[in-house]
């Protein structure tokens, strides 16, 4: 055993991650006014009002106990229905699904619930930009696969294939993607789901978006035939529901999954809020017709926006989902953190460049549409303007 | 009524200013197809207006007073309520009037510059009507919410400039 560092008192695992990549733009965007912000990872929607009313009835109650560690039954049977209706994924609310602290809780405990140190975890980027911390923190490697935007931002089989080693243990993607929109359809992925199979891998499925895409239904990997059995679905009620302060998310895998899955997520988290769960079972039986909403206004400001950029030079392809465009900024000759900053000081409009969401990024610049049309038409007037000026 | 229509009509119902080339791309259309839509839908009489609605309290000099009245009627022979309807709404005052389940029969929203404008109204034009039985008239004292429209300066974005 190697004696411990003298004067270092943070551990290895945490020394070796890298504070985020959008720190920097973070205070820089902070610290000035008027700036028309692209760069929100949310809704701007607020949450819907009979879901907050739940929340403020669950407190006039006295709901303010624990609840069961897994999350209250009747919640979770309300997500088994959901999930049965939505997308056709019939699991078993008492053993097989976890509410969490936020889908970021649920990729954390799947993470640290299936690795061994030195196991290997595909990450397939640009993706959101937890995902390679939680392998290194739950003492994996992770390899990054890069998607590129000639294939749509999609897993081809064959990249998949190169990556794999005798110590990869799972992959993970996330569709609709943050930051590319990008989707994949049932036969893209029974092509990925063959591969999963032949070499014996798990998947965490991040599935947070798949109410809002635009064209078609979603497709979970977990519908494949086989797959059901080697799949982690996380979703929560952050994205659709309008609800990221709420810090209320969901897992859902075989029970072997969850019953380790569960062990960590009694002792460090216990169990997630109580009024946020009372708020969740309003959201799901009552609260569908206002994602519908929700998800319509998402798409008229995806077509308004994506056309907008094809008109003023900055190729786009069509996001099939989530509130993201990932158009490229190749042509300007600027890498993407040069293209952030600059348009960020000289039109004060926020965005957040590509290369923070891993290989595959770089070229592109990743920004939300979940902002007012009055917000969208004036960022896409200064980002004419900008790319003009470059000419 | 196809899909396209209805999008149409729910966004120039939220605003009808919206820039026919900002609608064409929102629901993915041409602009040509879009203008074609709209004209169709108001030669339907679908679209029947466009109009703003306005915060007038905002506006001292032009105060006005809003009154509901629940007007009991005597339906007539042949022709049920809609003969009475008829006389009522033709009054230029007269701003909105329903045909309601219930105690009373019709609703007649008014505005008036004063309330004794609306007092006269309903003294001398409404109760005067041969099918009229009675009236009870109710004054507005604050709009919270029209058409809608939340009357109060609207929630702020509360998000940070820039999330992961
Ligand atoms: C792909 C993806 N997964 C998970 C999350 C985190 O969601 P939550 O707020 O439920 O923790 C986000 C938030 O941006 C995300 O984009």
């Amino acid at each position: 055993m190697t004696p411990r560092t003298k004067g270092i008192r943070t551990s290895k695992l945490v020394n070796e991650i890298q504070p985020s990549g959008i720190r920097k733009f973070f205070d820089l965007a902070s610290s000035m006014d008027n700036i028309i912000s692209l760069g929100v990872g949310e809704p701007d929607f607020i949450t819907p009002w009979s879901v907050r009313e739940a929340c403020i009835s669950s407190l006039e109650r006295g709901y303010t106990a624990y609840t069961a560690n897994a999350g209250m039954l009747e919640l979770r049977v309300e997500i088994s229905n959901y999930l049965k209706k939505q997308f056709q994924l019939p699991y078993d609310p008492k053993n097989e699904i976890i509410v969490t602290v936020g889908a970021s809780e649920a990729l954390d405990i799947a993470l640290r619930a299936i690795v061994d140190p030195g196991d290997e975890v595909i990450v397939v980027e640009p993706t959101f930009v937890s995902y390679a911390p939680l392998v290194t923190l739950a003492g994996g490697k992770p390899v990054s696969v890069g998607t590129s935007v000639e294939a749509n931002f999609r897993l081809m089989p064959e990249q998949l294939r190169a990556a794999i080693t005798p110590m990869t243990k799972a992959i993970m993607v996330s569709f609709p993607n943050n930051p590319t929109g990008s989707t994949m359809n049932y036969d893209e992925l029974e092509a990925i789901a063959k591969i999963v199979e032949e070499y014996d891998l798990l998947v965490i499925s991040d599935e947070i978006y798949a109410e809002m895409t635009y064209d078609g239904n979603h497709a979970s990997i977990a519908n494949i035939p086989g797959m059901r059995e080697r799949t982690i679905i996380i979703s929560g009620f952050s994205k659709a529901f309008a609800m990221t302060g709420w810090r209320l998310g969901f897992v859902i895998a075989p029970s072997d999954i969850t019953s380790a899955m569960l062990k960590i997520h009694q002792y460090t988290m216990m169990c997630a809020s109580t009024m946020a769960q009372h708020a969740a079972i309003e959201a799901l039986q009552n609260g569908m017709d206002d994602v519908g909403k929700m998800v319509q206004s998402y798409k008229q400001r995806r077509n308004y926006f994506v056309k907008s950029f094809d008109e003023i030079g900055l190729p786009c392809h069509v996001p099939g989902g989530a509130f993201y465009a990932f158009p490229s900024i190749k042509n300007t000759g600027l890498t993407s953190d040069q293209f952030a900053e600059q348009l960020l000081l000289t039109e004060r409009v926020a965005v957040v460049p590509g290369h923070v969401f891993g290989s595959g990024g770089e070229g592109h610049i990743r920004c939300s549409y979940a902002t007012s049309l009055d917000n969208l038409k004036e960022a896409v007037t200064r980002i004419d303007r900008f790319i003009n000026t470059l000419k | 009524m196809d899909s396209k229509e209805k999008e149409i009509l729910q966004l120039i119902e939220e605003n009808s200013r919206i820039a026919v080339d900002t609608l064409a791309k929102m629901v993915d259309l041409s602009e040509e197809e879009t203008v074609t839509i709209i004209k169709k839908l108001e030669e339907q009489k679908v679209i029947l207006g466009y109009s703003a609605v306005i915060d007038w309290t905002k506006v001292t000099e032009t105060e006005t007073v809003t009154a509901m009245i629940d007007v009991k009627v005597t339906p007539k022979r042949g022709v049920g309520f809609d003969d009475v309807a008829e006389r009522i709404y033709r009054f230029p005052e007269v701003r909105a009037l329903y045909l309601m389940s219930g105690a009373y029969d019709l609703s007649v929203v008014i505005e008036g510059k004063t309330m004794n404008e609306i007092a006269r109204f309903v003294s001398q034009k409404l109760s005067t009507i041969d099918s009229v039985l009675s009236t009870t008239t109710h004054f507005q004292l604050k709009k919270y919410k029209h058409d809608g429209v939340v009357f109060s300066d609207g929630e702020e974005d509360q998000r940070i400039v820039i999330t992961p």
